[in-house]
């Protein structure tokens, strides 16, 4: 049925269309809608056999996911940038002890400085933890991934994150068609753990492990990363048959058949990448876009079919590997191995900076020059930047940066207002 | 496409607005998209919430730059906002004021737009007669139909029943017919008589 919804509510609908057992969360900031919305949905009954476990913080709300999944209920919790961050340690649980709870990042920046805004540095910061990584484009997929995310999280017994990407997608109303309870029951059995708290039949889960197994452990989580990359594409092609749209996979490609320049980007920047991409195009650029949908898996072999023909590649990043550059482009030249072509890595977006069609269009013209560097800072204040490091170098008692940059800002402001 | 920014302050409505008007947009088959200006919301503070309605799919995701309507829920803000940066030439303004472009030292500004592409409606005292409470985000939004175009009056009112139930719904609805009614008599009279 098609809605005009906010994108916190489709994902709450969705996930309730996936008759999850538990959700547990943490309803402070930064969390979104999307809790609310099922919470409510619990208490109206709207949602049946399902307990919404309102927990004291976000170590908490994924501790009691972990619990729940693994006395077999179907488990559900959502959170984003510090949050994410507090539950490190129980992310790694959760995939060290192969439980297949969906979690949901509305994509936030990391503090300090404090920021709410969207960047993709929390989802990042726990890359490597052995959940799988899923970045939704539009609003409409945000929801269809995570009826996809239950199905590939029980296959496997593994964790599932579907990323996506908070205020640009969480916080926007449009158009999204959500599927009728009738397909999702079709699509998504119920959950049949392969392993289960049971007073009747006791087992132990997440007892010691030495070096003599550990080590065997933490490979199978590879080996299940290794699955997924088969079993995403196929989950994908099910749910179209389905549901008559496409949604996930491992990689999408726009344009890039003749394409000379492909830009790689993950989520809801691909939009607006390509609308950039259409009018280039129309002026005769051969250019196109490769959108990362899994990130983890990350799928070395589809992005290396897929940019093998390239001249060059511009990865964009909405988030920074400090005192390297960019994760996303690590994954790119690892599948890039042995191929020539320039490569260039653009961190853009972080805290919420707009990246606008004027601002890429110049950025992917300089890239067909042959201008850009290995890494570039898309629409930097170079001239803040300057200014904050000459100050630093006045004094060594020079105080705060992000605040002597916002001071440096308002007085910009206010000498423009009276000129 | 079509773009809108619709300024006001937190607490009046402006992000229920900008949805409302997706939605308005939504159930004429078209696509619309809805989204505020990023911030940590606060009564008082200054808010910008955006709406795009197209006849086909929206993928662009940055803030709308060059509006093509402007929708002003408080004009105390002109003094403080840049309010019309951006403003595509040939846009709309449709400004929540009982006073006139001219008495509010716009003229010049209100010159530059083709005829009747701006307009003030006393949004609040419309308000405040049909609803009670001076929320001026539904009589802007019968306004923005009579003065855009974009969408119908019928469709507003559809959405304003669909965010709010029962009596409240229907004099929101009443505060959009009326509001739609003026800038329509307005726009019929002699252009800045």
């Amino acid at each position: 049925m098609l809605k005009q919804i906010e994108g916190s509510r489709a994902i709450a609908e969705a996930v309730a269309l996936c008759r999850p057992e538990v959700i547990c969360a943490y309803p402070i900031t930064p969390q979104t809608h999307i809790v609310e919305g099922l919470g409510e949905m619990v208490k109206s009954g709207a949602l049946t056999r399902c307990e919404f476990i309102n927990v004291e913080s976000e170590f908490a709300a994924l501790s009691v996911a972990i619990g729940a999944s693994a006395a077999g209920a179907r488990s559900y919790t959502a959170t984003a940038s510090q949050g994410i961050l507090f539950m490190a340690e129980a992310v790694y649980n959760a995939a060290g002890l192969g439980l297949p709870i969906v979690m949901t990042i509305g994509n936030r920046a990391i503090g300090a400085p404090i920021n709410i805004w969207n960047d993709h540095s929390d989802s990042m910061a726990l890359r490597d933890a052995g959940w799988i990584q899923l970045y939704a484009e539009t609003n409409q997929e945000a929801a269809d991934l995570h009826i996809q995310a239950f199905k590939l999280a029980e296959a496997l017994s593994c964790p599932v994150m579907v990323c996506v990407d908070g205020f640009i997608l969480t916080h926007a109303v449009e158009r999204i068609d959500v599927p009728t309870q009738a397909d999702v029951d079709a699509y998504l059995p119920p959950f049949e753990p392969v392993q289960i708290l049971d007073v009747d039949d006791p087992v132990s889960i997440g007892a010691m492990v030495g070096p003599e197994a550990f080590f065997e452990v933490r490979y199978l989580q590879h080996h299940k990363q290794e699955r997924a990359l088969e079993m995403i594409p196929a989950l994908a092609a099910e749910f179209e048959a389905r549901f008559g749209r496409v949604a996930g996979g491992l990689v999408r490609t726009y344009r890039t058949d003749d394409a000379e320049t492909i830009v790689v980007a993950l989520g809801s920047l691909n939009g607006t990448v390509k609308d950039v991409v259409d009018a280039m195009r129309d002026k005769g650029d051969r250019i196109g876009v490769l959108t990362l949908c899994s990130f983890r898996p990350f799928p070395l072999a589809a992005v290396r079919a897929a940019l093998a023909n390239a001249k060059r590649v511009v990865v964009l990043e909405k988030s920074l590997a400090v005192g390297l550059g960019g994760m996303v482009s690590d994954g790119v030249r690892k599948a890039l191995s042995g191929i020539v072509l320039a490569g260039h890595t653009v961190i853009c977006g972080l805290g919420g900076r707009a990246i606008t069609r004027a601002s890429l269009t110049n950025l992917f013209q300089r890239a067909q020059r042959n201008e850009l560097g290995v890494l570039e800072f898309l629409d930097l204040n170079h001239a803040v930047v300057d200014r904050e490091l000459a100050r630093l170098a006045q004094a060594r008692r020079a105080g705060p940066t992000a605040e002597a940059i916002l001071r440096g800002l308002a007085s910009a402001a206010a000498g423009a207002r009276s000129a | 496409m079509f773009q809108v920014r619709i300024h006001g302050r937190g607490g009046q409505g402006v992000v229920s607005a900008a949805e409302m008007l997706s939605v308005a947009a939504f159930d004429e088959g078209r696509h619309a998209q809805a989204f505020p200006s990023f911030g940590s919301e606060r009564m008082g503070a200054p808010v910008i919430a955006f709406c795009r309605i197209d006849d086909r799919e929206i993928r662009l995701r940055e803030p709308v730059m060059n509006p093509d309507a402007l929708i002003v829920q408080d004009p105390t803000l002109l003094h403080q906002v840049d309010l019309f940066n951006g403003l595509a030439p040939g846009g709309f303004i449709l400004l929540n004021s009982s006073r006139s472009f001219e008495e509010l030292g716009l003229a010049d500004l209100v010159g530059t737009l083709p005829a009747a592409h701006a307009v003030t409606v006393p949004a609040s005292e419309i308000a405040m007669q049909h609803v009670g409470r001076p929320l001026p985000n539904a009589a802007l939004l019968g306004a923005f139909a009579a003065l855009c175009g974009q969408v119908a009056l019928d469709s507003v009112a559809m959405a304003i029943r669909d965010r709010f139930a029962g009596r409240t719904g229907e004099a929101n609805v009443a505060a959009a017919r009326d509001a739609h009614d003026r800038v329509r008599t307005q726009m019929a009279a002699p252009a800045h008589a």
